[in-house]
């Protein structure tokens, strides 16, 4: 070949070029592109046939042949290129537009919704966590009681006129008035100081019964968390300490308890311990005291070595005061409207 | 309790604001629940003098009045009394004065004739209720003085105070002022009322007779004569009704007024009515009667203390309630006054058996006063010369069944010091006790012998003192500490995996219903249960008598309420404990969890709700190997409900509630249905599954579907399958089930997915190959399915 094979080549690219920069423009989908492309830069396209033919020219020749076709496939790749961007952002815009969700007419009015706890329930376990995080146990016993744990062995005697005010219901179990439904969560006092040696740091969470009518503040089935303390040296000091930190972990900061003298059987000395909220005001919470000697060594445990404290207190009242409900009732409904807000 | 400040101040000077006396009330254990001011407000009533009476030039029933309120100028007022002369003092309500009835006094024209003011009568100062005319002042008062501080009046507080079952001493008046004195530090004294006395001595007059000492250990009366009954003065009317009680007439009430003072019950009797002139003290007797004041009559049995006469008639119910027979009336003029101690228990007991609660039979129960007795006779003498100008017989006659010693109770300083974190001396200690009638003397080193007063029953042991020192001293000077335990706090693993269960319910969309757990007689029948439940003694109604053993029936009933308040999408679940019969010490208690549904997925049968409900629930909490095998169980629909078993036993059922028993509960929906025994799972729950090493060899999967008969459970084939795969089977699932005509009525295709995989390397096609083969050879042979 001569200087006329390398115009001959130089047409050819220009020809190329032109008729490949035309295809390009007219290709309008993604689709037709990618079959432009490999009319023109594949392996059966005119410039790889050029490419393979450059063997055959003069040495001389071949180096500028060589760049003229690599400058012709990087022209032609760099229309390619910027024209795929073009019709994929073209194509892109359409497809998004025609994907486009209303995110507002989402309805969840046909899924279940996921389960609520109880609001008893979430306020059993969070005092739970309060009394676990100050180093107590939790203890637990029956519902169904024996009248000895219930009362005997915390200093109520048969005939005690203190138990005419726990309305007791009894169950047809064993000799007659032999077992009952607990009348409070105290018994697990008795149970945990049988089952365990001192020191004893216990909370027993649970269910008890009376035969009450149901009305705003009472029903016949409800929740108490009651604690024991027993260590060498324990005082009403360990007592009100306990009650105090106990506070301001569940209630929060700015609220603060304190200790008037009461009276409970299974106690002496006896308090009752209210809450003041950081407003001011007073909230009475439940009843405490240092263990009755007598209780004590119902348990086992010799009063003369050991001292004890022990409190209750309802939960059911906090999960209403925490949710500002004014009737105890409402928690016991099992309305599914009621379950679902908490 | 409710006590007035004024009648307070009677037995000890307190001073100071309400407010703060409250404080201190209710940090002594006598909770103030009430704070009320009572008596009229006399601001701006003066004395005035009446200086000439006129005419009203215009009305007959009008006289004009000038007076000198002190002001200077004389004041013309309009007044519709007479009963004043020129010179009286009188009360004198000025303009702008707002009466205690509310009227506001203003200038104003009557007739014609301009009125400065009102002269007021007793009734509209509120002291009585004489309406006749106005009121006249006895003796001589300044002009101008308010009317208030010439009377010595003022208006009073009235505390409405908590008194606990331990502190009988504190329902009476004396005995709150005792302890509030004793906190402030000031001085208390009881009265010392003197009773001029008139022979024949009360011993003549009245014969006595206790056959019952047990019941009675201290018995005192006094014998009144020349008594004339009639409406008590207006201050001790006041008193009562500011304290509850009615006032009925003298005698009645200064027997109330005195049992409010002191503490000490006590009963009248008229003299006349007591046949014999003798009281007697008896047990009763099966079948005898007695007419109360209330005018019931009541049957009396053996339990029972009685007052008899000298016939051995019951004319009183003792410590409880008096008798009709001998009641105190207008024409009574002689007067058996009685006070006595009953034994605690029997008035209690008595109390209880005929629901008679008196003002007297709570201060029995409680404990009174043993030695009370005598100041209370004294007091009610000394009120009944006053006002129903009384003659006292000489002599208050007392009877003791036996000598009554008071407890002494050795008393450790360190026990008080350890048990109230305090540093007191055996000094302090008896200083705190003795103005409260504790006295301790030194007994040996570092304890005090401490007499307990006759009025605190209550107080037998050492802790008992403790808790009056600690009274005394102030709780709060206890101190706060928080006591530091030497284990870790924590939940047991059962604790914290039933949280865990119940978070998996919630998290299946399960909320959490708190039925109770009382079932009406008929509803485990209902549920399909033969046995029968744990009865109580003492239901409160019928509808709730037994205990449960089954969460079901609560929780239909849940879904009953909800559907007929219009919410027909419910999923409820429950964490509880259930009773059975047991022959043990107690009955056999156990927890259940269940989860109950309807109304949310119209396209699945409820039984496939439930079914899906429980896999959820089990994958939740890891727990595999859990069956559910086609089982008619009771309660639930005969074709759709299977049992649950778990390692070899049953634990539960799962399926669609029989629609008869929904029905039965009300409810019209399908419901689904699941419940387990809580213990094998927590126990399952106990143990932490170990790690296993995932494989980095490729799986290999092939799915086989087999023409079953409809008979053969799915989960059989599956089982099947599990066993036949070998050890490289990964997994089994059911992933299709199709019937079609093709396939006929009598079965249909079941469709599994398996996965093989190795740990140790590649399977080859042929390993795969043998081990499907051997799946399909296990289910023809066991289930007569044929491979589609």
């Amino acid at each position: 070949m001569g200087t006329k094979s390398v115009d001959d080549l130089q047409r050819q690219l220009q020809e190329t070029e032109a008729l490949a920069t035309s295809a390009i423009e007219g290709a309008s989908t993604t689709a037709e592109l990618a079959a432009v492309k490999q009319d023109f830069l594949g392996k059966g396209s005119a410039l790889t046939k050029i490419q393979s033919q450059l063997g055959g020219l003069d040495p001389s020749d071949r180096k500028a042949a060589g760049q003229a076709v690599n400058a012709s496939r990087s022209g032609i790749e760099a229309i390619f290129g910027r024209r795929l961007t073009t019709v994929a952002d073209e194509e892109r815009g359409v497809q998004l537009a025609a994907e486009r969700i209303d995110l507002t007419e989402v309805s969840t009015v046909n899924d279940q919704p996921s389960g609520h706890a109880h609001i008893v329930t979430q306020a059993w376990e969070e005092l739970e966590d309060v009394f676990v995080g100050m180093g107590f146990r939790v203890a637990e016993g029956p519902e169904a009681e024996t009248d000895w744990h219930n009362f005997d062995a915390l200093n109520i005697p048969p005939d005690h006129p203190a138990r005419d005010g726990f309305d007791t219901i009894y169950v047809q179990h064993g000799e007659p008035r032999s077992t009952l439904l607990r009348t409070h969560t105290s018994p697990v006092q008795i149970r945990a100081m049988l089952a365990q040696e001192p020191p004893i740091y216990i909370i027993a969470p649970g269910r008890v019964f009376r035969q009450d009518t149901a009305d705003a503040t009472h029903m016949p089935v409800f929740h108490q968390l009651e604690g024991l303390v027993i260590d060498r040296n324990i005082s009403l000091a360990d007592l009100a300490g306990t009650i105090e930190a106990f506070t301001e972990s569940y209630f929060g900061a700015g609220f603060s308890s304190r200790l008037r003298p009461n009276h409970f059987p299974f106690t002496e000395p006896s308090a009752e311990f209210d809450i003041q909220r950081p407003d001011g005001s007073w909230l009475e919470l439940g009843g405490c005291g240092m263990v009755h000697p007598n209780v004590l060594r119902a348990g086992g445990v010799d009063p003369e070595e050991w001292s004890a404290f022990a409190f209750g207190f309802g939960i059911d009242r906090l999960a209403l005061l925490k949710f500002g409900i004014d009737d105890l009732r409402e928690l016991f409904t099992n309305d599914m409207r009621f379950l679902q807000q908490f | 309790m409710k006590v007035l400040l004024s009648w307070l101040r009677e037995f000890a000077p307190f001073e100071g604001e309400p407010q703060a006396l409250a404080e201190s009330m209710t940090d002594l254990g006598m909770v103030v629940e009430g704070i009320e001011t009572v008596g009229a407000n006399w601001d701006g009533i003066v004395v005035a003098k009446v200086l000439s009476l006129r005419k009203h030039p215009e009305a007959d029933r009008i006289q004009l009045v000038d007076v000198d309120a002190g002001e200077g100028e004389p004041l013309q007022i309009c007044c519709g009394a007479f009963n004043m002369a020129v010179g009286d003092l009188v009360p004198l309500a000025t303009l702008g004065t707002v009466m205690p009835g509310g009227l506001e006094i203003a200038r104003r024209k009557l007739r014609g004739e301009w009125s400065n003011g009102m002269i007021c009568s007793e009734s509209e100062l509120e002291l009585g209720q004489d309406h006749d005319g106005i009121m006249v002042l006895d003796g001589s008062h300044t002009v101008g003085q308010p009317l208030a501080d010439a009377l010595g009046h003022e208006t009073d507080t009235l505390f409405d105070l908590d008194i606990e079952g331990n502190r009988p001493d504190a329902l009476s008046v004396a005995g709150v002022a005792r302890d509030l004195a004793a906190r402030l530090g000031i001085a208390f004294a009881l009265p010392t009322p003197s009773v001029g006395e008139v022979d024949p001595p009360a011993s003549e007059r009245v014969g006595i007779k206790v056959t019952a000492p047990q019941l009675c250990p201290r018995f005192g009366y006094r014998v009144l004569d020349n008594v004339s009954i009639g409406d008590s003065p207006p201050w001790m009317a006041a008193r009562l009704t500011a304290a509850g009680m009615r006032p009925i007439n003298s005698i009645v009430d200064i027997s109330n007024y005195v049992m409010l003072e002191l503490g000490q019950p006590n009963h009248t009797y008229d003299l006349d009515l007591v046949d014999g002139k003798t009281i007697g003290v008896r047990m009763g007797r099966d079948g005898e009667m007695v007419k109360t004041l209330d005018d019931v009559d009541r049957k009396v049995t053996e339990a029972d203390g009685v007052i008899t006469d000298g016939s051995d008639r019951v004319i009183g119910l003792a410590g409880v309630m008096g008798g009709a027979s001998t009641e105190i009336g207008e024409t009574t003029t002689s007067v058996v006054l009685e006070a006595a101690v009953w034994d605690r228990m029997m008035i209690a007991k008595t109390s209880r058996r005929l629901n008679l609660r008196s003002e007297a039979s709570t201060r029995f129960e409680r404990g009174v006063d043993p030695f009370g007795i005598e100041l209370a006779l004294d007091r009610f003498a000394q009120l009944a010369v006053e006002i129903c100008g009384a003659k006292v017989a000489t002599g208050a006659v007392t009877f003791d069944a036996a000598p009554i010693s008071q407890p002494v109770v050795n008393v450790r300083t360190s026990k008080v010091n350890h048990l109230l974190n305090t540093e007191l001396t055996s000094d302090d200690i008896a200083a705190l006790l003795a103005p409260i009638g504790f006295t301790a003397t030194p007994a040996g080193e570092g304890t005090l012998d401490v007499t307990v007063p006759s009025w605190r029953p209550d107080s037998s042991i050492e802790e008992d003192i403790v808790e009056e020192v600690g009274r005394h001293h102030g709780y709060s000077k206890s101190g706060k500490r928080v006591p530091t335990p030497t284990q870790a706090g924590g939940l047991t693993p059962a604790q914290r995996n039933r949280r865990r269960l119940r978070q998996a319910l919630l998290g299946a969309g399960f909320s959490e219903a708190m039925p109770m757990p009382f079932l009406a007689p008929g509803d485990l029948a209902k549920v399909g249960l033969d046995v029968e439940g744990l009865a109580l003694t003492n239901p409160l109604v019928a509808e709730e008598s037994i205990l449960r053993s089954t969460l079901l029936p609560g929780l239909l009933k849940a879904v009953a309420r909800n559907e007929s308040h219009r919410i027909e999408a419910v999923s409820l679940c429950e964490l509880g404990r259930a009773f059975a019969q047991s022959d043990e010490e107690l009955p056999n208690e156990f927890e259940l969890i269940a989860g109950i549904t309807s109304g949310y997925s119209p396209e699945a049968t409820a039984a496939e709700v439930a079914v899906r409900a429980l896999r959820r629930f089990c994958a939740d909490l890891g727990l595999s190997g859990v069956q559910v095998d086609n089982a008619a169980m009771p309660g639930l629909h005969p074709t759709r409900s299977g049992s649950v078993r778990f390692r070899g036993k049953t634990i539960g059922a799962v399926g669609e509630i029989d629609p008869r028993v929904s029905e039965a509960f009300g409810v019209s929906s399908r419901v689904a249905w699941f419940q387990l025994e809580v213990a094998p799972l927590l126990a399952a729950l106990e143990s932490t599954p170990k790690f296993k090493a995932i494989s980095l060899y490729p799986s290999s999967d092939i799915d086989l579907a087999f023409v079953t008969p409809n008979d053969v459970a799915a989960t059989a084939v599956l089982r099947t399958l599990q066993s036949a795969g070998g050890a490289t089977l990964r997994s089994v699932d059911l992933f299709d089930v199709f019937r079609s005509d093709q396939l006929g009525d009598d079965c249909r295709s079941l469709a599994f997915s398996l996965r093989f995989q190795a740990d140790d390397r590649t399977l080859t096609d042929d390993e795969v190959a043998e081990a499907r083969q051997k799946c399909i050879d296990a289910a023809a042979a066991n289930h007569k399915a044929t491979l589609r």
